[in-house]
């Protein structure tokens, strides 16, 4: 009836797992008892679980990321513990099947479910904003496509209750995760949960593919985006042909474990070195998939915070398409180690250098956009800076493992985590924060305390060179990664080191949350009126914090690069004498629900509750059935409710 | 600024400086390794030379041109140049053209199947990596040995390498390159240890639970005692023929290095291309 599942699944008798399911249920269960208790459900539903506004699934991608930082943080942190004890002959505290788990989650949640829904939430916010459009191009795809990253995040925090995680490594590589060495539900978690939400990353790929190349205010050619649209549209284009890739090779790896087939099995003609080729097929393409955006925030941020604009915009597009597809010609090089030759080795090696050429021009592009600039710095351009000079030292060493020889000394090291973090945390995290204070007043109406980002940044970034610094060290003298103890005395004061550094990220962590908090009690005092708090250039700035659902009241006429910055530049524009009415979709539950059914699938699949399975498919294709031939038409706002909002709004502005 | 820039060079010191005495890829004991290290350290030197300035330049620019200053010069319309842009293009472009010289050479000098040369004759060792321990067949001389690994200095070693269960990597940091060992095929590798001394080996690739202890040592001694250990080791081990075989390739974690007096000429085969069935 029900399977593999039995009480067994819960792990009752081990501590640290079962303290960790339990603080994850409680914290869930007081949650929901709050939200009934103040009887906010019917608002969260009508407001938010069933929202198409893209503004408010961007907030609720970033909320979602922010939540996994955490859950992603407490593993790092449980790890670096673990490897400060294990030294000689001690074990530390967290056995390897346990510590394992850990790594594994690690990984998976820190790409999957924190640094893709922060990039694709804060695409989601801003893209639409900044081409002078109402909406994406697909709405209820749009939320369906966060519902399914929810639905994976959600089964991957249920294996912490029910049965166990990976404990394969973040990319699951066989034969380790096939059936004959992984035989628990562990794989089939990380399968799942990543099918699932692979399915969410495709669909808002495609979605922001078509908004930003057919759904652009009049006036607004391509070369005339700002370059955060370029890199969100370079990024999605890699969505789109990556994550394919992705699901194809779990399919292939669930059938192994499902069915008895020999994709990638040790016997019956499997070969797993596909699956490590296509794996990386997809895997180089997401570093660059969560990067670009990062890279268009950091254009953003430098050329309004040093009130000039952004140097070299055409080298900025051609360096960002030319990242695009050179990310494709380069996944070899994460298995030199594999003797696929010289020849082939040298010309992954050097493909890898070349992309180093485009991102180069780029940070040269920021340096002269700071020259002769006036810099504010605000919490954002302090981010950037930081950027910069931890993004140089991460490309060196990326550069460093390009070269084969080097590799060979290098691969799967501790200086290979320390690279990928330095480039992770250095550009995507740093990118990632430095966003989220620059739109939080354009989602919420204030601003974010300004004292408590600042300790933040300087947490994060001293953290980081604490934490990451002593790994390159460990990896010179020969530790690799995954190791759950090690015998070797001498590389224990790094790793002391770089729990250091793990405990001062966590303040900056706290203080991300305290300057939230912070923020939110005192945010009277710092309500952003005018809609343009850092005299911004992009024409996300030029409508209300928090913008009306329909984002602007007339769609703006774009004559040049940094539209609004040029629209102040030529005065006011007049309001038009009469408005026209719009249309704006209504709320659908079919993504909360089709996810809620994907999550119901996903856990039949994984203990093999065939029944619950079907009915799970079944009842999600009805629920898409369904609301696809209803007709449910539009939500009409009338030219004069137009005008009375813009008037309300104009005269705010004045005001402020 | 200054607190990051004094935790960053003091971090920098240690980095240059600790790394000299301790047995990891900067401490090489054979040619493949050092000539890994000296590519390692050109390419950093080639690579400074641009990213130094970029850092300087940075921190430089962020100083004088914030807002406060009023003797900068402020020019918010000012976003081309032909000639900057010619030169932003053109200095990563010539880095990398260096270091693609760099690592075309480097690949194929240092291709791991590529055999070394020298007067010596080589000697081939099979290694096999098992749940989760090593064992190396030495096939020519008819012995074995799991978690140690003796080798003659100064003689080329060809190393043949499979795995009896999932994939794993090879890997001396003193002696150089690391290579994966893959179930169902035989990857090569070509090393050398120049002066004798004990070096630690590893697994460089995660093979499940009992990954951390799966250790091993390489000593590297003159070719007398290569030649008295191996005499030792005939009589005194037990044989490795299939049963034995069976028995030891049972998964099992910190396994202890033990040797063997005698080997099955076929066992390295048999493990590469199991018969079905």
């Amino acid at each position: 009836m029900l399977g593999k599942l039995s009480w067994d699944a819960v792990p009752f008798n081990q501590p640290i797992p079962m303290a960790a399911s339990m603080f994850i249920v409680a914290v869930m269960l007081g949650v929901s008892g709050l939200i009934t208790w103040k009887g906010w459900w019917p608002y969260l539903w009508r407001e938010w679980l069933t929202s198409v506004d893209h503004k408010r699934i961007g907030v609720m991608y970033v909320l979602l990321a922010l939540v996994l930082l955490l859950r992603g943080f407490i593993d790092a942190i449980m790890m670096r513990t673990q490897l400060v004890i294990a030294a000689g002959n001690a074990q530390g505290y967290l056995p390897p099947e346990h510590y394992d788990q850990i790594f594994s989650a690690h990984g998976t949640i820190m790409i999957f479910f924190m640094a893709m829904p922060f990039m694709v939430g804060l695409m989601n916010f801003v893209v639409p904003l900044q081409l002078g459009v109402r909406d994406v191009a697909f709405p209820v795809l749009n939320a369906t496509s966060f519902w399914l990253t929810a639905a994976g995040a959600l089964l991957v925090n249920i294996s912490l209750v029910v049965g166990e995680f990976a404990r394969t490594g973040w990319l699951a590589y066989p034969p380790l995760s096939e059936l004959q060495f992984s035989p628990g539900v562990g794989v089939d978690y990380y399968l799942w949960a990543l099918q699932i939400s692979g399915i969410g990353a495709l669909l808002a790929g495609i979605n922001m593919v078509t908004t930003i190349l057919k759904l652009r205010a009049p006036g607004m050619t391509y070369m005339r985006m700002p370059v955060f649209c370029w890199t969100s549209l370079a990024s999605s284009m890699l969505i789109v042909a990556a994550f394919p890739i992705l699901t194809a090779t779990f399919g292939m790896l669930l059938l192994d474990r499902y069915v008895g087939m020999h994709f990638f099995t040790n016997d019956g003609g499997g070969n797993f070195m596909m699956y490590i080729n296509l794996i990386w097929a997809w895997g180089h393409p997401e570093v660059y998939i969560l990067v670009l955006p990062a890279f268009g925030i950091f254009s953003e941020v430098i050329a309004t915070f040093s009130g000039k604009q952004l140097f070299g915009y055409r080298s900025m597009v051609l360096a960002t398409l030319a990242i695009c597809v050179l990310s494709f010609m380069v996944w070899l090089h994460h298995f030199f180690t594999m003797g696929a030759g010289a020849d082939v080795n040298a010309v992954f090696g050097i493909m890898s250098m070349i992309i180093a050429i485009p991102t180069g021009v780029k940070l040269f592009n920021w340096l002269f956009t700071l020259y002769r600039g006036r810099l504010r710095f605000e919490v954002p351009l302090l981010w950037a800076i930081g950027f910069m000079i931890t993004f140089v030292v991460g490309g060196l060493t990326g550069v460093l493992l390009a070269v084969p020889p080097a590799d060979f000394v290098l691969h799967n090291s501790l200086f290979l985590v320390a690279h990928f973090h330095n480039v992770i945390i250095g550009a995507v995290l740093f990118g990632a924060m430095a966003g989220y204070y620059y739109w939080f007043p354009k989602a919420f109406g204030f601003t974010l305390d300004r004292r408590l980002g600042a300790v933040s940044f300087w947490c994060w970034l001293i953290g980081f060179y604490l934490a990451f610094m002593p790994l390159y060290v460990l990896g010179l003298l020969g530790m690799t990664r995954r190791m759950q103890h090690y015998a070797d005395l001498s590389w224990q004061p790094y790793l002391i080191v770089a729990e250091v550094g793990a405990v001062v990220i966590f303040g900056g962590i706290v203080a991300t949350i305290a300057q939230l908090v912070v923020s939110i009690r005192t945010r009277d005092r710092r309500r952003d009126l005018t809609g343009d708090p850092w005299n911004g250039r992009t024409l996300e700035w030029s409508t209300a914090s928090p913008p009306p659902a329909y984002n602007f009241a007339v769609l703006p006429e774009v004559e040049s690069l940094d539209a609004f910055w040029a629209m102040k530049q030529h005065g006011p524009v007049k309001p038009p004498d009469q408005y026209q009415s719009i249309e704006m979709p209504r709320n659908s539950p079919n993504g909360f629900v089709t996810a809620f059914l994907a999550v119901v699938t996903g856990f039949a699949m994984i203990w093999h509750i065939w029944w619950m399975a079907i009915l799970g498919v079944a009842c999600a294709l009805l629920t898409l059935l369904t609301f696809g031939w209803m007709e449910r038409g539009e939500v009409e706002i009338s030219g004069a409710q137009l005008a009375e909002a813009e008037r309300v709004r104009l005269r705010r502005e004045d005001g402020a | 600024m200054r607190s990051f820039s004094l935790v960053s060079s003091a971090l920098a010191a240690t980095c240059l400086v600790a790394p000299c005495r301790g047995q990891g890829v900067l401490d090489p004991q054979g040619p493949i390794a050092a000539a890994e290290r000296l590519i390692l350290l050109n390419a950093t030197a080639i690579m400074l030379v641009v990213v130094l300035p970029v850092i300087v330049l940075t921190l430089a620019f962020a100083w004088w041109y914030r807002a406060s200053n009023t003797r900068a010069a402020y020019q918010p319309d000012w976003s081309y140049s032909g000639h900057i842009e010619l030169v932003t293009w053109a200095i990563p472009a010539m880095v990398v053209i260096l270091l693609a010289a760099v690592g075309w050479i480097g690949s194929h000098q240092l291709d791991p199947a590529r055999k070394l040369q020298s007067d010596a004759r080589s000697i081939r060792i099979e290694v096999v990596s098992l749940d989760w321990k090593w064992l190396f067949i030495y096939p020519d001389q008819g012995v074995a040995a799991v978690n140690e690994l003796v080798i003659p200095t100064g003689v080329p070693v060809e190393f043949v390498l499979t795995s009896a269960t999932v994939m794993n990597s090879f890997f001396v940091p003193q002696l150089g390159s690391q290579i994966y060992t893959m179930p169902g095929m035989a990857t090569r590798l070509n090393l050398l240890a120049g002066r004798p001394g004990d070096y630690p080996g590893l697994s460089a690739n995660f093979s499940g639970d009992g990954f951390s202890d799966m250790r091993f040592l390489v000593h590297a001694v003159p070719a007398a005692d290569y030649d008295s250990w191996l005499a030792r080791t005939r009589e005194a081990g037990p044989a490795l023929n299939a049963d034995a075989y069976s028995q030891l390739a049972r998964p099992e974690g910190n396994a202890q290095a033990r040797t063997y007096g005698s080997v099955d000429p076929n066992l390295f085969e048999r493990i590469v291309t199991p018969t079905e069935h």
